[in-house]
């Protein structure tokens, strides 16, 4: 079946086969091999990416189902060479150790911060919660994501958002 | 060369090389890998966890548009490919032949032009089973008249795989009969899964023309992959290149070569194409490598007043269907024989006998070190249930015990020499962290209340870094590692090793150790591994032994650089070298130290018209091998508070307290990631993890829906501390640290739990402590874990 999608702001239209998941057409037709395939459940959270304004487990969400809207990778997240705060906190206080899960943790945190600018350990716990990571023990994921909190100035905005109707 | 390790500047906290990809989502994982023309291969697994195959028919398969081939164990006889040899020199099927003996075996490989189209054609293949009797249980393994599931060997007539000993018997058995007190405990350290969150895969691309096959594989252990496959596959070995990419988690995982391996390459070798296959998550955990399954009785000795005399072991090991457990040759049981853990006892003895069942194999994986976690876990249990049984407090009688500084070096009863250590020391610090006389206070309050609180103590010994090669291969190598180093003429550097990284961040920290002897900064060196034509040989990464092994052959190929660079620099300054003297990372003259040189103009000097003296060639490279002299030992306390509710048997951990002793630290911030990784695996082991099945085989644990990880919210926030005794026979002092964790947390967990339950008069229950396990505890029932989890 033919559907048009906008991945990091750029459309692509073409064909699918209508059982394709999301995360193999990310991964295998458009090349976008950041999100990852960790357990085919929706359990573990590793391909978690944005679908339109909210974070998704690509794994269990067909390519179908994405036609007409828009869809963030980790691929999206740096604009113009800069990296959103986010990216930048897991780096600085090792929020991430093989970087598996990491995209997936990171777009669920860069939502988190949009809607709650200031989020407290137990918030930031709550909120990437469907989520594993077999490396950290979560704790460094906790202080990364307070790391871009607080770099942010607690407005929660400092990353790139995308606003209904922005420029594709 | 100094053991004495000096403060180096190039160690300390430092954000990690890696990241800078891994953030921006371009790490290179073996599923990210495209190559033109690449076919997709997917395996056909056995639905029967003991079945004789009467028939399979491809036909269907092969007539599907997008099926490039079909591979059966018929076709693999053919090869000769059927079977291949285990790490424990064992046999294990690739494909199915005779019989399927566990569910989830692999019985045929697809090879078609996409992912889903091979799937489709896994429907199409028919396989005629005829069912045959299941050994799911290891405790019935040995019973008479139980099914024989290895018939395949010549004169097998039972399911027993070897025994094994280790220990004075005859001391132990004095020592247990002149004892006070003698307390004994049944206990299952249950089957687990390290299922890291990247699956196991393969690209594999055979080369018709120049005869090269290289594998971008998830392996931990790229050269012994390399002359494994060499062995198997009966390639030559220099026409065999193993690339791990970036791998995503590994604990043990990822040490062994895996049947989906050797079809990827015969599915390549067969289309003259390239051959991915990356499992999925229920093949990863129903078919690889799983841990423990150590069904344990322990016995402790002590006087009236609490002095630990002596120790017993017996362990029914469950090792599946194939024995496939990873560890050095001389040592069936791993480690496990270092069980009298980090006490001053007179003896010991422990015996293993290990048995077949229609289970997959492995066993040593999860991050156990060997057999270690089984180990400590068993001495830690017995301590606290001897506590109980002589009402003193768990602490007191670890401290009253503990090995004091002075022993070291020291030497257990079962004869590991455990290099240095400042036992009491680390478990007063974590007792000051926790606060632990006031917690004492606060349970007592609380079961007054009718609240049940616990608080657990462990106190392990790690022994880490395998190992001197005398006593230590693995299928007959020795377990050494080796480290490249080549110095341009700008003075930056490239090391290569033999190790591979699996999130550890050997990136940085290899780049700080050769920073550190050389005087240069960790951004001018650049660390490859995971490519076998890029690096030396060595034995890989696993039982935490990268550091100590892998580290030490780092520092020594750099300490041979800094040795030419001595030779050139005395041209240089025209003195003689004994004249020279390295202090703050440059060469300087005695007595005169403003006239230094440092790396970066002595190599340049080294490729310039400089005549050099004799002893150097020009250049500086330098290449190093590792023989350990030792396995080092490094060793924790650690607390753990929690919360029961008696009601529902929900526990909930609310403080983890952890100080750990690695050795000189060269990256404190990965030192504390890898402990935090640890603690949470103990969390999952100790709560939430078993791979149980059922009376038929049936796999109970073969989706994240079934076996459960811990989250972010089981997972308190860690409170960590360290001490730092260094180990006097490595190169910088270093031990390792990425198991210490996993090894030492699940006991403290479990001890937590039943102190808190000990109103209830509950003194065992197995792992994983589920709701339904400690409300069943409660009542006074025990339950069997490892059969069905209810």
């Amino acid at each position: 079946m033919q559907i048009t999608i906008t991945v990091n702001g750029s459309a692509f239209t073409g064909e699918v086969e209508p059982r394709l998941l999301l995360i193999h057409f990310l991964r295998d037709q458009l090349g976008l091999t950041g999100s990852h395939w960790g357990c085919d459940t929706s359990n573990c959270g590793a391909c978690v990416v944005w679908l339109d304004e909210t974070p998704v487990k690509s794994c269990t969400v067909l390519t179908a189902m994405t036609d007409g809207r828009r869809v963030l990778t980790v691929e999206g997240m740096e604009r113009d060479g800069r990296l959103d705060p986010v990216q930048e906190g897991f780096a600085r206080c090792h929020g991430l150790q093989c970087g598996f899960c990491t995209p997936g943790m990171m777009l669920t945190a860069r939502w988190l911060l949009d809607h709650n600018p200031d989020p407290s350990p137990e918030e930031i716990r709550e909120a990437l919660s469907g989520q594993v990571c077999r490396c950290t023990g979560y704790e460094n994921i906790v202080r990364s994501v307070r790391w871009a909190a607080q770099q942010q100035g607690g407005d929660g905005r400092g990353g790139h958002r995308l606003a209904p109707g922005e420029a594709q | 060369m100094t053991a004495a390790p000096e403060r180096n500047g190039a160690y300390g906290p430092m954000r990690r090389k890696e990241d800078a990809r891994f953030v921006r989502g371009r790490g290179t994982f073996v599923d990210d890998i495209q190559l033109p023309g690449m076919l997709h291969g997917a395996i056909l697994r056995s639905p029967m966890a003991h079945a004789r195959i009467v028939a399979v028919d491809t036909t269907a398969a092969e007539a599907h548009p997008r099926v490039e081939a079909v591979i059966t164990g018929q076709a693999l006889t053919e090869l000769g490919l059927a079977w291949m040899p285990t790490i424990s020199r064992d046999a294990q099927s690739v494909l199915a032949t005779d019989k399927v003996r566990f569910q989830g075996q692999e019985v045929a490989f697809v090879v078609a032009h996409d992912r889903y189209s091979a799937r489709d054609a896994l429907e199409l293949i028919q396989v005629e089973y005829e069912a045959l009797p299941v050994v799911a249980d290891a405790q019935r393994a040995l019973e008479a008249g139980a099914p024989v599931i290895r018939d395949d060997l010549p004169g097998k007539a039972s399911n027993h795989i070897f025994d094994w000993e280790a220990g004075d018997k005859t001391a132990t058995d004095a020592v247990f009969a002149a004892a006070d007190v003698v307390v004994g405990q049944d206990m299952l350290y249950p089957r687990s899964h390290p299922a890291p969150l990247e699956t196991c895969g393969i690209v594999a691309d055979a080369d018709p023309v120049s005869g090269r096959l290289t594998l971008w594989s998830t392996s931990q252990a790229p050269h012994a992959h390399r002359t494994v496959y060499a062995l198997v596959v009966g390639l030559p070995e220099h026409k065999i290149r193993v690339v791990s990419p970036d791998i995503g988690g590994g604990f043990g995982n990822k040490a062994p070569i895996y049947p989906g391996y050797i079809c990827a390459i015969v599915g390549s070798m067969k289309t003259g194409r390239p051959v991915k296959w990356v499992e999925d998550r229920s093949e990863n955990l129903m078919s690889t490598a799983f841990a423990r399954d150590y069904h344990m009785h322990g016995e402790i000795a002590a006087t009236a007043d609490g002095k630990v005399l002596g120790l017993r072991a017996r362990v029914l090991a469950d090792h599946g269907a194939f024995n496939a457990t990873a560890q050095p040759t001389k040592f069936p049981a791993g480690f496990f024989h270092i069980f009298t853990g980090s006490y001053d006892l007179r003896a010991a003895h422990c015996e293993v006998t290990a048995v077949y069942t229609n289970k997959a194999p492995g066993g040593v994986a999860y991050s156990c070190s060997f057999r270690i976690t089984e180990a400590v876990y068993l001495v830690e249990r017995m301590m606290d249930i001897l506590a109980r049984e002589l009402g003193m407090d768990p602490a007191e009688l670890r401290m009253k015990n503990l090995l004091r500084p002075e022993q070291f070096p020291y030497t257990c009863p079962t004869g590991w020499q455990y290099d240095s250590g400042d036992y009491p020391r680390a478990l007063a610090m974590a007792m000051d962290i926790a606060g632990y006389d006031e917690l004492r206070r606060e349970q007592a309050a609380k079961r007054e209340r009718g609240e049940y609180m616990g608080i657990g103590i462990s106190f392990f010994t790690e022994g880490v870094g395998a190992g001197p090669r005398a006593h230590m291969d693995i299928l007959g190598l020795g377990m050494a590692d080796g480290a490249s180093l080549r110095v341009h003429p700008t003075g930056t550097a490239v090391l290569g090793v033999s190790c591979q990284t699996q999130g550890q961040g050997h990136e940085t920290t290899f780049a700080q150790i050769v920073a550190g002897e050389l005087g240069i900064s960790p951004d001018d060196v650049e660390v490859v591994h995971g490519d076998t034509d890029r690096t030396p040989f060595g034995l890989g990464t696993y039982g935490s032994r990268s550091t100590p092994v892998s580290g030490a052959a780092t520092a020594m190929a750099a300490r041979k650089v800094r040795e030419r660079a001595r030779i050139v620099a005395s041209a240089m300054l025209e003195v003689s070298p004994d004249d020279l003297e390295w202090a703050d990372g440059k060469w300087r003259v005695r007595g005169d130290p403003e006239k230094a040189t440092g790396i970066a103009e002595i190599a340049m000097a080294a490729h310039s018209s400089l005549e050099l003296p004799a002893g150097v060639e020009g250049h500086l490279d330098s290449e190093a091998v590792y023989n350990p002299p030792n396995l080092t030992f490094p060793f924790g306390a650690y607390i753990c508070v929690t919360d029961v509710d008696p009601g529902t048997g929900q526990v909930t951990v609310r403080r983890f307290i952890a100080v750990d002793d690695c050795g000189v630290q060269i990256n404190p911030m990965i030192v504390e990631g890898q402990v935090h990784r640890g603690l949470a695996d103990g969390v999952g082991m100790a709560l939430m993890q078993v791979i149980a099945f059922d009376a038929d085989g049936n796999c109970l644990g073969g989706s994240f829906m079934d076996y459960l990880l811990p989250t972010s919210v089981e997972c308190p926030s860690w409170e960590l501390g360290e001490t730092v005794t260094p180990s006097p026979h490595h190169p910088i002092g270093a031990k390792g640290i990425g198991e210490s964790a996993t090894v030492g947390s699940p006991p403290a967990i479990v001890n937590s739990v039943m102190d808190a339950l000990a109103p209830f008069g509950v003194r065992h229950a197995d792992m994983p402590l589920t709701p339904a396990n400690v409300w069943s505890a409660i009542q006074g029932r025990r339950l069997r874990t490892d059969l069905a989890v209810t």
